[in-house]
């Protein structure tokens, strides 16, 4: 499991592996952003959470093909598949190594962006912190859309639409408890405590979801 | 004695060619009740009286509310589908959540125009970003998602499992959509038709909803046993055509 942590980790940050394509498309949009809003600093810095929040929503699934497409082409999946080691606990593992890989970067690159937004230090931690413990829920729902593409031709897109819906719910308790660490009458712990909880359901579903598809997937 | 002989009955219909037969057979009894339950329930709905505060626009309920309704029944029909599918391997509960997502996305989208129909007058505007609002849009892209991806593939019966475990995993918006007016205090309005202590609507209002929502119900039932013999001559038909094709092939 350590092993393929490591391989899945080292593919992401080589050459070709895109963990640092999507931080660069995650600054891209973000930087977009001023150009169609207008350089307004106080507008910026109001939308700024949840500009910050979209972009590494877009980002994360730009990342998502990659999960399983690369080893259903060189074939390492069915090795996958075929291990004794229940195939959840692999998913589970591959998810967290694109997690490091591409998730993590997103939340370190964070800070930067929130002070191209214009955004006080408050709201810098809290968007950042909200990234933390909210892009691996992303990963994890990811992982099923990823599956259940994996078959297909150019499932890229296609992963996008069938995941975005299921994202929305971190998206909304992502921002919302950014916004409720800045502004003072909502209080910070009980948005910020269910999407932990999103995160920690989404850690069970999403392996057995994927692992189910990854099973049914393969000719 | 009597479940397994009802377990017998039902995988008896895993053979299409018996599905093919009880659907002929009831069809036309399915169609001439939503029919009937139309026409009783359109007659009902336009010669109640009007609301005092809403007037007239108060009939665009008898269409809304049961559409709605039907959006998430219909989801639910497709997950038990679906575990009919992952569980049971039962071959028609593939062509059945296969049937199903178009109509669902149908009800659904009937059910946003109306609402949106319904709300420019009463809440002045077309649209709002309300959580019970968003949800059901979010149901209604998760049914386009869901057809995109059954086209997508070319095996029927892949495609099947792939979208069982998808229709599973989104099913988790459905318990959203219930309660989502009672967990975030919204402009949508809470139930007040099944709740806990009685329906709070009055009498005059109950009665044509409630026999629309069953003629909605059994409009459902009808067009879905329709899709899915439909779905199963389609899969004969391409079998045959294949099958064709191969014999042309070795005759040349």
């Amino acid at each position: 499991m350590t092993a393929l942590l490591l391989r899945d980790l080292k593919l992401s940050v080589r050459a070709g592996g895109g963990a640092l394509i999507g931080v660069l498309f995650f600054m891209t949009v973000v930087a977009v952003i001023p150009f169609g809003v207008g350089p307004d600093l106080n507008l910026l810095s109001r939308i700024g959470p949840a500009i910050v929040w979209i972009g590494a929503l877009l980002s994360a699934l730009l990342g998502l093909d990659r999960l399983f497409q690369t080893e259903r082409e060189d074939g390492s999946l069915d090795l996958l598949l075929m291990q004794e080691h229940p195939l959840v606990l692999t998913v589970l593992v591959k998810c967290l190594a694109h997690w490091l890989g591409n998730g993590l970067p997103l939340v370190i690159a964070s800070p930067l962006l929130g002070l191209f937004m214009n955004m006080d230090e408050v709201a810098i931690g809290a968007t950042m912190l909200t990234l933390l413990v909210g892009t691996p829920a992303l990963t994890f729902i990811g992982a099923v859309g990823a599956a259940v593409a994996v078959a297909l031709p150019r499932g890229g897109l296609l992963v996008s639409i069938l995941v975005l819906p299921l994202a929305i719910p971190v998206l909304i308790f992502g921002v919302s408890a950014s916004y409720a660490a800045v502004e003072d009458p909502a209080p910070f712990m009980p948005p910020f405590l269910i999407l932990v909880a999103i995160t920690m359901f989404f850690a069970v579903l999403g392996p057995l979801g994927a692992a189910l598809a990854l099973r049914n997937a393969g000719d | 004695m009597t479940d397994s002989l009802a377990i017998s009955k039902f995988t008896d219909l895993a053979n299409p060619t018996r599905f093919l037969a009880l659907a002929a057979r009831i069809l036309p009894w399915m169609a001439a009740a939503t029919v009937m339950l139309f026409a009783i329930g359109l007659y009902l709905s336009f010669t109640t009286e009007g609301d005092y505060q809403q007037g007239l626009t108060v009939r665009i309920m008898y269409v809304h509310v049961p559409a709605a309704w039907l959006s998430m029944m219909c989801y639910t029909v497709m997950a038990v589908s679906a575990i009919g599918t992952l569980v049971w391997r039962h071959p028609l509960a593939d062509v059945s959540h296969k049937a199903a997502a178009p109509l669902g996305a149908a009800f659904t989208l009937i059910a946003l125009a109306t609402g949106s129909l319904w709300g420019r007058p009463m809440w002045g505007t077309w649209w709002v970003w309300d959580a019970r609002l968003t949800s059901v849009f979010v149901l209604f892209l998760m049914y386009l998602g869901l057809i995109a991806l059954n086209r997508a593939m070319d095996d029927p019966s892949r495609a099947a499992r792939v979208s069982a475990v998808l229709i599973l995993v989104g099913f988790v918006n459905i318990p959203i959509i219930k309660f989502s007016v009672d967990w975030w205090n919204t402009l949508h309005q809470p139930a007040s038709v099944i709740r806990m202590g009685g329906p709070t609507i009055d009498q005059e209002f109950l009665w044509p909803l409630l026999i629309m929502a069953i003629a909605f119900t059994m409009l459902f039932f009808t067009l879905h046993t329709t899709a899915m013999r439909n779905e199963i001559w389609r899969r004969r038909v391409a079998a045959q055509r294949r099958m064709a094709a191969r014999m042309a092939g070795r005759e040349a």
